[in-house]
């Protein structure tokens, strides 16, 4: 008897508390509970497809066309005759392309040993959370360059493949929180032709980037490509430090920079910096990026 | 004692059908901004919602991140720089329909409704009332209803650059088909 009671006593409860449950129970709470686990891809890791002057893991959308034009400019140091370098410019034009949202394309010319480049980059894994959880983006860039400078001895037998070079990179970032991104890039550039038997085609180095946002519209960006010693003996070589702010303006990205290097890609940002910070090899640049939308993307409406 | 425990099975039961609800998990929201430099519309069609048809209760839950843009940038800052989708995920909307018992949900009857509740976006709460219609289309409730908000109640940002093309008072299309659960 006294077994049922309080078997009778705890059927009771469980009534009072399921019905009770049910009444309190919040419709909000409930569409929650009820929502299917979603995947969070992390976005806007730096603000452009540059972090300063190479690459980051960024690539355009799918049907979006970014156009942009890059200048360098003379040492800061090189006096007022010069303007600070401001007479000085080298130029850089270029076409990128996404053909999906993680393959882009691009063809570009630069002023500097008037050198055309074709680009092919993409992005293979994307940092995630939520349903699937993946700690950061990788991304992978490579480049086939044309140098079409006259030859420096006619007189020799020049080849075409003498004027080719290539880089890849591989980007690996991480966007830790909504303030700072770290990326990582190993990188090799290879010269078929090089100045001097002593130096070796194929370089190897390392680079580091931080991208840190200030202001919705504004990033502070950090650029390192260390170039890993024994490789150059032709010529000093230094490696290259960036600093550069990001201002965005809608459908524009425009950035600022300095850094001891005039490159515009890999091949004299990695091999061909002989500036330093200290003696005031100091030059001035500039991107400014805009983006059309070709391709207009889908909206799907019931 | 067995008849006492099934009984009590039977009430719980009885309870649990009486809590008559309407759900969807793919409700339509789009938004539009108009201004004379630009037209910007987003829609997002993973909506949640629920209606008790018992008491009129509704609700609704969106990721702003659901929400498609034309343009990928336009998505892009819209999470990042206006909504911080990363800071605050999801909108939320809670409210009751006016004057439910007047409303049988019957079939076909197409009902002015109004909707008073609070909505939720970037952190920000505030009361809403909306006018919108409701009718029972073979046992599924359809409901549609449109509103605006200004953006500055919702604490979000435009920045300057930009200020010009993004409209102050944004407005928003709501359809909900929901189902018996």
């Amino acid at each position: 008897m006294n077994m049922n009671k309080l078997t009778k006593f705890k059927l009771i409860c469980w009534l009072f508390i399921t019905v009770g449950g049910y009444a309190q129970d919040d419709l909000l709470d409930m569409l929650e509970e009820n929502q299917k686990p979603t995947t969070n891809f992390t976005f806007a890791t730096f603000k452009n497809t540059r972090l300063v002057s190479g690459h980051s893991i960024e690539t355009n959308a799918k049907g979006v066309l970014q156009f942009m034009i890059q200048h360098r400019f003379g040492t800061v140091n090189s006096g007022w005759r010069d303007l600070w370098g401001l007479d000085n410019s080298t130029i850089r034009i270029g076409l990128e392309y996404g053909i999906t949202d993680n393959l882009n394309v691009g063809l570009a010319r630069s002023s500097f040993l008037k050198t055309y480049d074709a680009m092919v980059k993409w992005r293979f894994l994307r940092q995630k959370s939520g349903a699937e959880n993946f700690p950061f983006t990788a991304t992978v860039v490579s480049s086939i360059y044309l140098n079409t400078t006259e030859w420096s001895d006619p007189e020799r037998e020049n080849f075409f493949s003498s004027r080719l070079s290539y880089h890849s990179a591989l980007l690996l970032a991480r966007k830790f929180n909504d303030k700072f991104s770290l990326q990582l890039m190993p990188t090799i550039v290879h010269n078929n032709l090089v100045e001097d038997t002593i130096d070796q085609n194929t370089v190897f180095s390392m680079g580091v980037g931080t991208s840190v946002k200030l202001t919705g519209s504004v990033r502070l960006n950090f650029e390192y490509y260390y170039l890993l010693p024994d490789q150059i003996f032709s010529r000093d070589t230094t490696n290259a430090l960036s600093i550069g702010f990001d201002i965005e303006t809608g459908g524009h990205v425009f950035q600022l920079h300095l850094s001891n290097s005039r490159g515009m890609n890999a091949l004299r940002l990695i091999n061909n910096t002989n500036g330093t910070w200290e003696n005031g090899d100091i030059f001035f640049g500039f991107n400014i990026s805009r983006v059309f939308n070709i391709v207009k993307r889908k909206q799907v409406k019931n | 004692m067995k008849k006492l425990g099934i009984l009590l099975i039977m009430l719980v039961i009885s309870q649990h059908m009486q809590a008559q609800r309407y759900m969807t998990q793919n409700g339509v929201i789009s938004f539009f901004s108009s201004t004379p430099v630009e037209d910007i519309e987003a829609v997002n069609n993973q909506v949640s919602a629920v209606l008790n048809a018992e008491n009129g209760e509704i609700a609704a839950v969106l990721l702003m991140k659901a929400f498609s843009f034309e343009k990928a940038l336009m998505q892009e800052h819209f999470n990042e720089k206006f909504v911080e989708s990363e800071k605050y995920p999801k909108s939320t909307f809670k409210g009751r329909l006016e004057n439910f018992s007047e409303i049988q949900l019957k079939k076909g009857d197409e009902e002015e409704v109004v909707i008073k509740g609070s909505l939720t976006i970037h952190g920000v709460t505030k009361d809403i009332e909306v006018k919108g219609e409701l009718f029972n289309d073979n046992g599924i409730i359809d409901l549609q209803f449109a509103f605006q908000v200004q953006v500055a109640d919702y604490n979000i940002e435009i920045p300057g650059p930009v200020k010009e093309k993004i409209a102050k008072t944004i407005d928003i299309d709501a359809h909900f088909k929901m189902n018996k659960m």
